[in-house]
């Protein structure tokens, strides 16, 4: 590169942060990334194909995506329920719960796995209860499901809760002299608000479960074509050296994660403008 | 009455969620009794894991905190061509899953990796070693200390930074005696972060580590192998120590909340 125009740079250590940022962004980030685009280079788009295309890549895809959409799920619902509690109410224990959201994301994934299982497998005090119900969680859909549930639940909260903490009281006072009813003051002047702020958690809640794989490998049982989720398809490849199969998965997982986040920030974007101009 | 239901309902399913997991870890790590639980963790592989797990933290921290307070600066206080690009570099990480990124290394540093191929004749072997994991964990935490301080030094600005110079403080003087004290709470609480992320990590450094036993198997890792190995107390007694540094960082958290200036977001 030419060396920068003379910009107004007064204050002293411009080259030297700069360097430090670049060096270590390129090998720590960079070169790893494009280490993964060189491998996917080399292989042609007939193999690419022939890996995602065979039974096992795809079950495994579809496990994936399916549980992480549930989990998802539950979390926009149990994420706004959270966030509101926590920025509308001032209850005792409310400093408590408000840790408590964080505690997921603090604990290592490992160690979630094998609580999880703790719980939910038949000796455990969940499992056991199930079990007398003739349900089973552990090492079935159900089990991958909670464990995304239990990593991405902060995610779904923290995106939703500035938001909350930003609608305007006013407006609820004023939709409540004007006589709207409960469900239209929730859906119009509580709701509408704040669907670009749930959509970003819902979104980083669904990116962070498909990725997920220490939680969610002590409890999913991991048999192949039922409940083998993507990230451990590409660990059995590559303990298989089958790195071009390893490497396309991966690539996909990747590739689906940026798009997505891609996705989510135009579309929160666009969705804040349509609401200002509607307000 | 709705007030009422909603506590209820976020109480609950944070109970049943989040509080009793963390319970049946400890359950389970005590179920034989105090001797077992400590002749678990004084198991010498076990005790190995747990150093190997603070010796690779100790070498990621300093580097991620002259990584983050750098990057952070050049973005805070400069307008530079490729800026942006910084910007959502440092943040790639955090949409990179962890069997992912530790592929990513395996690929470029690994001895079929261009990189390490061409490293592998003068004896250097970057992966399935301590080297491995220390950079799978510089780049899960990559984020962590940057995304702490930058909106402090947005929000200080660079007023006294510029009066200092006009007194006739060089660079270090600066940083030194204003940036530091301003960035000093954030800097905390990245480091805390960045901290518990490294000694937890567990999907990229599977990976790379290689996982011989008592050599280098991480913490995590070694909760795995014991669990597999149907040594159940024994992986539920190691998980507490890495459960106890998470309540801790969750209480460092809220120290710094308290007794910190307000975060700036």
């Amino acid at each position: 590169m030419r060396a920068a125009r003379p910009a107004p740079h007064i204050l002293p250590g411009f080259s030297l942060s700069l360097g430090i940022s670049v060096l270590f962004l390129c090998l720590i980030v960079l070169l790893p990334i494009s280490g993964l685009l060189w491998q996917l280079g080399g292989l042609g788009w007939s193999d690419y194909l022939q890996v995602m295309g065979s039974e096992r890549v795809l079950t495994a895809l579809r496990v994936t995506v399916t549980a992480a959409a549930a989990a998802t799920l539950v979390n926009g619902v149990f994420g706004l329920i959270l966030a509101w509690v926590l920025s509308r109410y001032r209850f005792a224990g409310r400093g408590v719960l408000d840790a408590l959201v964080d505690l997921p994301f603090a604990l290592p994934t490992a160690v979630a796995g094998i609580a999880l299982v703790a719980l939910y497998d038949k000796s455990g005090w969940v499992g056991g209860l199930l079990d007398h119900l003739g349900l089973q969680v552990a090492y079935t859909w159900w089990g991958i499901v909670i464990a995304m549930i239990f990593t991405s639940i902060p995610f779904a909260v923290r995106a939703i809760q500035p938001a909350i903490e930003e609608l305007d009281a006013a407006e609820e006072a004023a939709a409540l002299t004007l006589g709207a009813s409960p469900s239209q003051r929730f859906r119009l002047v509580i709701l509408r608000p704040l669907l670009p702020s749930i959509l970003t958690g819902v979104g980083l809640s669904f990116v962070r479960s498909l990725g997920e794989f220490g939680a969610v490998i002590f409890i999913a049982g991991n048999l192949p074509y039922k409940t083998e989720i993507a990230s451990l398809l590409i660990l059995i490849r590559l303990d298989e050296f089958d790195y071009p199969a390893a490497a396309a998965i991966a690539g996909t997982l990747m590739a689906a994660s940026l798009l997505l986040l891609a996705a989510i920030n135009i579309a929160q974007t666009r969705l804040q403008a349509y609401l200002r101009t509607e307000a | 009455m709705a007030r009422i239901l909603l506590i209820l309902l976020a109480t609950l399913f944070l109970a049943l969620m989040v509080v009793l997991p963390v319970v049946a870890i400890f359950h389970r790590a005590f179920a034989e009794g105090w001797g077992t639980y400590l002749a678990s963790i004084l198991d010498p592989e076990t005790l190995a894991a747990i150093r190997l797990t603070v010796i690779a933290a100790l070498i990621v921290l300093p580097l991620n905190i002259v990584f983050g307070v750098a990057s952070a600066w050049v973005i805070a206080r400069y307008r530079f061509p490729g800026r942006r690009a910084l910007l959502v570099l440092v943040e790639l990480p955090f949409a990179v899953s962890p069997i992912v990124a530790g592929l990513c290394f395996l690929l470029i540093y690994g001895a079929y990796g261009p990189v390490g191929a061409a490293l592998e004749p003068f004896g250097v072997q970057l992966m399935f070693n301590l080297t491995g994991i220390v950079l799978v964990s510089l780049f899960v935490t990559c984020p962590f200390v940057m995304r702490e301080i930058l909106p402090v030094l947005m929000v200080t600005g660079e007023d006294e930074e510029k009066a200092a110079l006009t007194l006739g403080a060089n660079g270090w003087q600066i940083f030194r005696h204003v940036v530091l004290p301003n960035i000093s709470w954030g800097l905390a609480y990245g480091t805390v972060l960045t901290m518990a992320r490294a000694m937890g990590e567990f999907g990229a450094v599977s990976v790379v580590s290689g996982a011989i036993r008592g050599q280098t198997m991480t913490l995590p890792l070694q909760i795995e192998l014991l669990y597999n190995d149907y040594n159940a107390t024994g992986a539920f007694a190691a998980a507490t120590v890495l459960t106890g540094l998470a309540l801790v960082t969750l209480a460092l958290r809220g120290l710094l909340e308290r007794f910190g200036p307000r975060r700036a977001h």
